[in-house]
């Protein structure tokens, strides 16, 4: 498998604070790859740095064979990586079906087409039901599945999931990594995903890179991950798995 | 085009528009010059209320200086019909752009260096202010002293230079306001339309969904500032004289958006509601205060923050959605 996303080096600093050290590690297209660490440990802020919230203060990020790092965030989004917030922003005042719809606008030109996009992924996300209320008196797990549903309008080759299981109870979690695995699975949609609910990355990822103080101690197999040393010290502690 | 124009409005409300839109046009028929007139203001505040909306009900952009771009459009066609004897239609096409590269000018500004909310209100007052001090200065148009077109007692109404009597101007602002309408609802029901109302809802997530922001918020500034200049054009040739501390006071500016809030921001029966409401209240108080001989300086002013206030508390969203929800009409593009 090649690479569809490659990040080659990238730091970042926010004054004295190294968030990421020449972090590098590259997300092989078809993939389920999660990044996980303590807070702090500059997941956001690699996240940020792909989605183009922030430029790296040095290194590349390559996307399908081209640099991304530095673009706004609307390029990138253009380019093909769909994002999701962590705390969640859908419209609030737009129906469930005009959200997706705007994402769905983005690669076409007819508002009709759109909504039939939308149906679609509306459709896949269990949220086909809920298409006429308003974003806003949707349920968390419900609002969740909007920013993938939004997110994946777009038509990414990549979509990256932060923190998209935080603050689901454990039954709509595993409805979420049912999901998110199916999407992998019949449309190869790439998968980055930022995560804390161990649970869900065991589930899901094919990969896992762990950060701590900005940089990589560990990348392997999710088996193999936690079994690391390293990281039952500074992550997963003496909790068991 | 026309199937999508009416797509997802309901028979009902396509009748109750018809309705209305058949009241407006005999109304003339039966009312007295007095009544013309009110009817003639609220034509005119529905119209730049919805252009206005544009920006702010659409795209989240609050402008507080619509006064500037009035004033611009005043100024120019009647600037060009005074000098050079340029008929407003044709004064339009230059009004029109200048009003567009104004608000680009703003838009630019604000957007570039990423100047947001209150402090884009605060600018957009701070460049329409500039505008009534350059104005003030201005040899080409006067200055402080005011223009004035030429007025005689018109027999017949000239639609192509706009000299008649008021039942022309009344006409002029109801088709004005109707066409507004239906390119209010084909721009919101269509893909900048979405864009629009993405950016109004959250700037960042509009972003991460593709939206290039800086591009559709230019777009939401120039269309809403070329529209608003129409009734400026309207204006000079209606009133027949133009004084830069009148034309560009904020205070023009805040009886533009005051339709729009009463009648629900955002909405597109909104700005008409509420400038029919607002000014028919208003002007009902007024002659009534005058019938009955009273006479309290700043009583309409006083009238508009009572309005203003009842709404904020009591239908924070404005009057039409309320309405709509009780005359049975509801969803998007109403």
């Amino acid at each position: 498998m090649s690479a569809l996303l490659s990040v080659d080096g990238i730091s970042k600093r926010f004054r004295g604070l190294v968030a990421v050290d020449r972090l590098a590690f590259d997300v092989p297209e078809g993939g389920i790859y999660a990044v996980i660490g303590p807070n702090g440990a500059g997941k956001t802020t690699l996240f940020n740095m792909i989605a183009g919230v922030y430029a790296p203060d040095g290194g590349a990020i390559t996307f399908a064979g081209k640099r991304i790092d530095g673009l706004t965030p609307d390029r990138i989004c253009r380019r093909g990586i769909g994002r999701t917030f962590q705390i969640v922003r859908p419209f609030p005042a737009l129906t469930v079906e005009d959200n997706v719809i705007v994402g769905a606008l983005l690669h076409r030109r007819h508002v009709r087409d759109a909504r039939a996009r939308a149906h679609e992924v509306l459709r896949k996300l269990d949220l086909y039901d809920k298409r006429e209320q308003r974003a806003s008196s949707l349920t968390l797990p419900e609002r969740k599945r909007l920013e993938v549903a939004r997110a994946l309008a777009t038509e990414p080759k990549l979509l990256l999931l932060d923190e998209v299981m935080a603050g689901l109870r454990p039954t709509e979690t595993d409805r979420m990594v049912a999901i998110l695995r199916t999407l992998n699975a019949e449309t190869g949609l790439t998968i980055l995903l930022i995560e804390h609910v161990m649970r869900a990355v065991m589930a899901l990822a094919s990969q896992i890179l762990v950060l701590h103080h900005g940089a990589p101690i560990a990348q392997g197999r999710p088996a193999d991950v936690v079994r690391d040393p390293a990281v039952i010290h500074s992550y997963l502690g003496a909790e068991e798995v | 085009m026309i199937a999508r124009l009416t797509d997802g409005l309901s028979g009902r409300a396509l009748a109750l528009l018809a309705l209305l839109f058949a009241a407006a046009l005999v109304a003339p028929l039966f009312a007295g010059d007095y009544l013309l007139t009110v009817l003639i203001l609220i034509f005119y505040f529905a119209y730049t209320g919805q252009a206005w909306n544009i920006m702010m009900g659409f795209c989240g952009q609050l402008s507080l200086g619509h006064a500037l771009y009035v004033g611009l459009g005043a100024y120019t066609a009647a600037g060009l019909f005074v000098h050079y004897g340029i008929g407003p239609w044709l004064g339009l096409l230059v009004a029109a752009p200048l009003a567009g590269l104004a608000g680009a000018f703003v838009g630019y500004l604000a957007f570039r260096f990423r100047v947001g909310g209150v402090y884009f209100a605060i600018l957009t007052i701070a460049v329409a202010e500039f505008a009534r001090v350059g104005f003030d200065h201005l040899a080409w148009v006067n200055g402080s002293s005011g223009l004035f077109l030429p007025v005689k007692r018109y027999s017949g109404n000239d639609l192509w230079l706009l000299r008649g009597q008021p039942v022309m101007f009344y006409y002029i602002l109801l088709a004005a306001t109707v066409a507004a309408l239906i390119g209010c609802r084909a721009l919101l029901t269509s893909r900048i339309g979405y864009f629009w109302l993405a950016i109004r809802e959250d700037e960042e997530a509009a972003r991460a969904a593709g939206i290039d922001t800086f591009r559709y918020k230019m777009l939401a500034v120039v269309i809403s500032a070329a529209m608003t200049s129409f009734a400026g054009v309207i204006y000079a040739f209606y009133y027949n004289n133009l004084f830069p501390e009148q034309v560009f006071h904020i205070s023009r500016s805040i009886e533009i958006i005051l339709g729009p809030f009463v009648g629900g921001v955002g909405t597109l029966f909104g700005p008409i509601l509420g400038a029919a409401v607002l000014t028919g209240l208003a002007e009902t108080l007024t002659s009534t205060l005058a019938a009955i001989g009273v006479d309290i300086p700043g009583a309409k002013q006083v009238f508009y923050g009572v309005c203003l206030l009842a709404v904020i508390v009591g239908a924070p969203e404005g009057i039409w959605p309320w309405l709509a929800q009780r005359l049975g009409l509801k969803g998007r593009g109403s």
